[in-house]
């Protein structure tokens, strides 16, 4: 062992790498929450004050906690969708614009289909179409990047605004309802949106999250097409080199990542929102990036970190009733998680080389 | 093999390397090295791949600092700190690996280094490039643009560089291994002229001839130790058989002659035996970056080494990815036991029993961060008995990755160590399990034992003629002649994309394979 | 239709899409510099908001438009500094710090207006036009391309500039060397650190530039995400320009076109849906990107921070 060594107590080595990573994970969101709270201070506000609003409301009322785990269900379905192309090494940035698709998609078919078909079944015609729509919104990019290698993250981001334009253009011209001042589709009455669980208000829709991000788990760590997604995002001149379809495995990676935002927003509504009004966009999407990232693309561990943001996000938004901090304060804080984030590795690769020296 | 002029002792040396040490993790790549380097002289630095001469060079050139010792330019203890730092002193380098702007002429690449606000001085150059080039007997294009100059040239504008410099001290980092034999001639004689004006170089290279024939002084490194020096009064006793067997010494150990001049055994190949790989007038188009291929065309019959020699860049790796699969040809057949490949995949050509050791372990080869296990199976992905219905199997992919590195021998700390943590000959060892465990045919190698040290080499040569001497038909491609003429059968030149001839590799060979490569007729 | 081709709708059309393509022609030659040296600015989004906002803040405060645009300038060198501090510097991924700033900044704008103006809402005096005498009077493009403020002349004029100090200068060739292989920048002596940063932090002065021109001279106002996505389109007219400032200015003009189409529209009494219109110029950019994607020429160190000794 070298004499710069941190640690020479009887500690084993798998704990040391515990400790190691919690520091990790929790060193850049602490850092992000004290920088976050100096900008609060700058404007004002008092961040113990908000924090505890956020933790008050998102984590510790029942009612809260019950919106918490509601917010869960899309930003499950997000998460699972980015974890795919991050480790596929493919950056869509058109999630809130699959997402927004895909919720306008549902909020139009589903009203008309719960009144021709059975229940059940109108809820899944309806996710499928979601689901299609926003594949389809991926294909241009896909297409883009498999088979003339332009870079994604243009292409995708470009999509997200357009797709944001088409979904108000929908909302306001195509599906609007006659019946109502405000612009918004048909809502779908509460009884044949999903149903809630058990006597709580929160929607089963959380369930399919949890299902779809366990899956992708799965998928992404034990099979040989998530394998071949990992080789690809690794290294992809050694999937060429090892006989991988990558243009036909990229196509694939869009589709599912595109379907899972489009399956967030088909949860979204039918669980929750019920319609989609004019100009409305949550942005979930990006704010999901720093969770994924903290997450290390593990699908186990995102559950948590989802569950993080969604105390933040239910929080914050009754922290903006109390204190007059607009939500766009989450988006802030996540992204200096990000960055912080991207700090600590660097600090913690920089450590280890001086170790190893 | 004389010497014009060999200053007085009393010539103060330009740079001393004084108890020069430098560690990396892991490995001490220096270790107290004593070195002097005198104007009018070509040291050379001899030693094989690992032996610290890359690191040394690092450290003249500003690019590292040395951990323990110190360096003196002109008697005084002096830092080298950057590159900059060490162009002021005079040190001019020219590395192995290009370091010239592909998409900037000749002359821009030449003018970098400028402070940033200025015009460039376009002027001063050509004034000053001509004069040099007048003195040496070189000429260069300064408008040709670096990426459409040979190999050669590019090494030529680099030397320009350093001599635009004003470097006192030419550093020439393992300069012929892009060189075609009359160009290391081309370069031995350049160095005696620059020597002559009052230079000094340090020739690094892993190649005892050139070591004899153009050095005047030669260190040997030996695993970061200096192990040995060879001064001008001994070169000019000795003949130059003696002086290698002396190197030999040095660097192993008595030892008879050149460890890697090993034998070809004389082997007996099955008469009348049909072709197992046959390839006919295979056509690649060839684009910006790289020549095509045009009317590829070879057998190579069961048990057969076939070797393809040329200089790098002229279509090798074009005609290794051609045949795996992974670059589309525009025409041709390839047919492996009579069976058509050309319109198959990459995976459906391995499953026939083609296989592939790419050079590039790491950049195309392996997943560096993944474990030992799954790069064995990085070309069997799905496949059964790995994979069941698409779910890993874990148990049996860590039973077969355990035998395989019993079996060849893969020094890895355990499986799951990522492969990007091994050494380069552990790296291969890997490769070589994944594509020659089981169901090979014919296997194409690509510089297998480039970048190994010299056990790994010879372990890999072997591995290589044992497969060959299974009935496995084998093309070996390779920039070293030497490694060629050792192993292979036949040997076919490639220029520019043809192949220009292909020789028996018997009696005055080396000298058919020289004339082919420089474009004559064998 | 019948407005569409009046003299009402043109002079409104042309005269929109001038001020509209300034902010993305800055933002593009900015991305253009660090593009050539290697650095993928992804960054330059919240860049411009930034500089917007600071831009909008220095000319409400002070009276000046001038100390706006510098203001605005200085903000957005503020967050190129972070950027070449993270990245070049340290190396960090380029990507990830890059949509982590440009979220964290719009967040932050948007907070910050909340807090200072979203009670008030103020708008600032129209701009001064400097009127360029014969040209001016040219029917229907007199008005629009020569009746603008000064600004707006300059940042064509940077376009030459640009093109001058690629081909004629020694930071030109540095700039090159550091994008396409800075191993060679490296070993000829210069410090590619220094140079990619001096990249970035023109990139940011510009687009800093670009977002208090749009908050200042084309809106009037500061809003929350006022930029809506000029920044990206000013990496994509960076990646289609092929390293030619001319390219940038002539796809600057055919977006600005597309984004003055509500504008000039609503001017000219045609009755279009803004949602639909406001599709255009992302359609306009897709559309470009299928047909000239592929042949985008991106320089080969491109993203890769640069590890002196690393192979």
């Amino acid at each position: 062992m070298s004499a710069t060594a941190l640690d020479t107590s009887n500690h084993t080595p798998a704990r040391r790498d515990i400790q190691r990573r919690i520091m990790m994970t929790l060193g850049p969101i602490l850092a992000a929450l004290i920088i976050a709270g100096c900008i609060l201070l700058a404007v004002g506000v008092n961040p113990l004050t908000y924090y505890g609003f956020v933790l008050e409301r998102g984590l510790l009322s029942p009612l809260g906690v019950q919106q918490t785990l509601t917010r869960m269900a899309p930003l499950l379905f997000l998460a699972a969708g980015l974890i795919v192309a991050f480790r596929a090494g493919m950056w869509n940035l058109g999630g809130d614009g699959q997402f927004l698709l895909g919720a306008v998609t549902a909020a139009a078919s589903g009203p008309l289909l719960v009144q021709v078909l059975p229940a059940w079944l109108a809820l899944f015609c309806t996710f499928l179409l979601a689901t299609a729509v926003a594949m389809l919104w991926s294909l241009v990019p896909a297409l883009l990047r498999a088979y003339q290698g332009v870079n994604e993250i243009i292409t995708t981001l470009m999509m997200t605004f357009l797709g944001t334009s088409l979904a108000n253009v929908l909302v306001k011209l195509v599906f609007l309802d006659p019946t109502t001042t405000v612009p918004q589709t048909r809502t779908l009455p509460v009884e044949d949106r999903l149903p809630r669980l058990f006597d709580t208000t929160i929607t089963s829709g959380l369930l399919l999250g949890l299902a779809a991000i366990l899956i992708v788990h799965f998928v992404m760590t034990r099979t040989a097409f998530g394998l071949k997604l990992q080789i690809v995002g690794a290294n992809p001149r050694a999937a060429v080199h090892a006989g991988l379809g990558v243009p036909k495995l990229t196509i694939a990676v869009f589709a599912i990542s595109a379907g899972l935002a489009g399956l967030a927003g088909a949860v979204d509504i039918l669980g929750v929102q019920g319609n989609v009004r004019a100009d409305w966009n949550p942005a979930y999407a990006m704010a999901v990036i720093p969770v994924v990232f903290l997450a290390r693309m593990n699908g186990i561990a995102a559950i948590g970190f989802v569950f993080m943001l969604s105390v933040l996000s239910i929080g914050g938004e009754s922290a903006a009733r109390r204190l007059g901090v607009p939500h766009h304060f989450t988006l802030v804080l996540v992204s200096i998680v990000l960055i912080m984030l991207a700090l600590a590795e660097y600090i913690d690769h920089r450590y280890n080389q001086s170790r190893k020296a | 093999m004389t010497n014009a002029s060999i200053p007085p002792a009393a010539t103060p040396d330009i740079v001393v390397l004084d108890r020069v040490t430098k560690r990396f993790p892991g490995i001490v790549a220096n270790d107290s090295v004593d070195l002097a380097i005198r104007p009018g002289e070509v040291h050379v630095l001899l030693g094989e791949n690992g032996a610290g001469k890359s690191t040394l060079i690092g450290m003249l050139s500003g690019l590292q600092q040395p951990d323990e010792g110190r360096i003196l330019v002109d008697g005084v203890p002096t830092p080298i700190t950057s590159p900059r730092h060490a162009l002021s002193l005079g040190i001019g380098t020219v590395f192995q690996h290009m370091m010239l702007v592909p998409t900037l002429t000749v002359a821009e690449n030449l003018l970098l280094g400028g402070s940033w606000w200025q015009r460039p001085k376009t002027e001063e150059l050509e004034a000053r490039v001509a004069e040099i080039s007048r003195t040496l007997g070189i000429a260069i294009n300064l408008h040709a643009r670096i990426s459409e100059l040979s190999l050669g040239e590019q090494q030529q504008v680099e030397i320009l560089r350093a001599l635009v410099r004003n470097s006192r001290l030419l550093i020439l980092d393992e300069s012929t291994s892009m060189l075609t034999p009359k160009g290391i001639e081309e370069l031995g004689a350049l160095m005696r002229r620059l020597v002559e004006q009052g230079l000094a170089i340090v020739f690094i290279t892993h190649k005892l001839k050139e070591a004899a024939a153009f050095g005047d002084r030669i260190s040997v490194l030996k695993l970061g130790r200096k192990v040995g020096e060879i001064p001008p009064e001994r070169f000019r006793a000795l003949g130059e058989d003696e002086i290698i067997s002396e190197i030999v010494e040095l660097m192993f150990g008595k030892r008879k002659d050149d460890p890697e001049a090993e034998e070809k055994a004389p082997r007996v190949l099955p008469a009348g035996a049909a072709s197992l790989l046959e390839v006919h007038d295979i056509e690649v188009p060839a684009t910006a970056n790289s020549p095509g291929l045009s009317a590829i065309s070879f057998d190579i019959r069961p048990g057969e080494l076939l070797g393809i020699a040329g200089i790098d860049g002229n279509g090798q790796k074009q005609l290794a990815e051609a045949l795996a699969g992974q670059l589309s040809t525009s025409g041709g057949t390839i047919s492996l036991e009579g069976r058509r490949l050309d319109g198959l995949s990459v995976g459906e050509r391995r499953e026939s029993g083609l296989r592939y050791l790419t050079d590039d372990r790491l950049g195309e080869g392996t997943v560096g961060s993944f474990p030992v296990s799954i790069n064995f199976f990085l070309k069997q992905v799905g496949a059964a008995p790995f994979w069941r219905s698409g779910v890993e199997q874990r148990a049996e992919i860590e039973k077969r990755a355990g035998e395989l590195v019993r079996e060849y021998d893969v020094r890895t700390p355990s499986l799951k160590t990522p492969v990007g943590r091994l050494s380069g000959g552990n790296i291969q060892k890997v490769l070589l399990a994944r594509e020659l465990a089981e169901g090979a045919k014919a296997v194409i190698f690509n510089k297998p034992t480039y970048g190994l040290d010299l056990a790994n080499t010879l372990a890999t040569r072997q591995r290589i003629r044992e497969i060959a001497a299974r009935g496995l038909a084998v093309l070996l491609i390779s920039t070293d002649l030497e490694e060629l003429l050792s192993m292979c059968d036949r040997i076919a030149v490639i220029s520019s994309g043809r192949l220009v001839g292909t020789i028996e590799n018997t009696g005055d060979a080396r000298t058919r394979v020289g004339r082919l490569m420089i474009g004559l007729a064998a | 239709m019948t407005g569409l081709f009046s003299e009402v709708f043109l002079g409104a059309l042309l005269f929109g899409a001038v001020t509209a393509a300034i902010p993305l022609l800055l933002a593009g030659l900015g991305e253009q510099m660090s593009e050539k040296a290697g650095v993928l600015n992804i960054g330059i989004e919240g860049m411009m908001i930034f500089g917007a906002y600071l831009g909008f803040v220095g000319a409400f405060y002070s009276g000046s438009l001038w100390l706006g645009f510098l203001t605005g300038a200085v903000g957005g060198m503020a967050v190129a500094l972070l950027m070449a501090l993270l990245c070049v510097r340290l190396g960090l991924n380029q990507i990830v710090i890059g949509i982590g700033l440009t979220l964290g900044l719009e967040g932050l704008t948007a907070l910050l207006h909340h807090f200072q103006f979203s009670r008030s809402y103020p708008r600032l005096p129209a701009a001064d036009r400097t009127v360029i005498p014969f040209l001016a009077d040219i029917p229907i493009l007199g008005p629009a391309l020569f009746r603008q403020h000064l600004i707006v002349y300059l940042a064509v004029a940077l376009v030459f500039v640009m093109g001058y100090i690629y081909r004629r200068t020694q930071l030109g060739l540095n700039l090159q060397a550091a994008g396409d292989k800075p191993a060679a920048l490296d070993v000829a002596g210069i410090d590619v650190v220094r140079t990619r940063t001096i990249a970035v932090l023109t990139t940011g002065a510009l687009a800093g530039l670009g977002g208090a021109y749009l908050a200042n001279v084309g809106a009037g106002i500061f809003i929350p995400f006022i930029t809506n996505g000029a920044g990206f389109l000013g990496i994509v007219l960076a990646m289609l320009a092929r390293g030619r400032p001319v390219w940038v200015l002539f796809g600057a003009l055919l977006f600005g076109v597309c984004l003055s189409l509500t504008t000039a529209m609503q001017v000219a009494g045609i009755n279009i849906p803004t949602d639909v219109i406001q599709m255009l110029p992302f359609l306009a950019v897709m559309i470009m990107l299928v047909l000239f994607g592929r042949r985008a020429s991106l320089p080969a160190a491109l993203g890769i921070p640069y590890e002196r000794g690393a192979r």
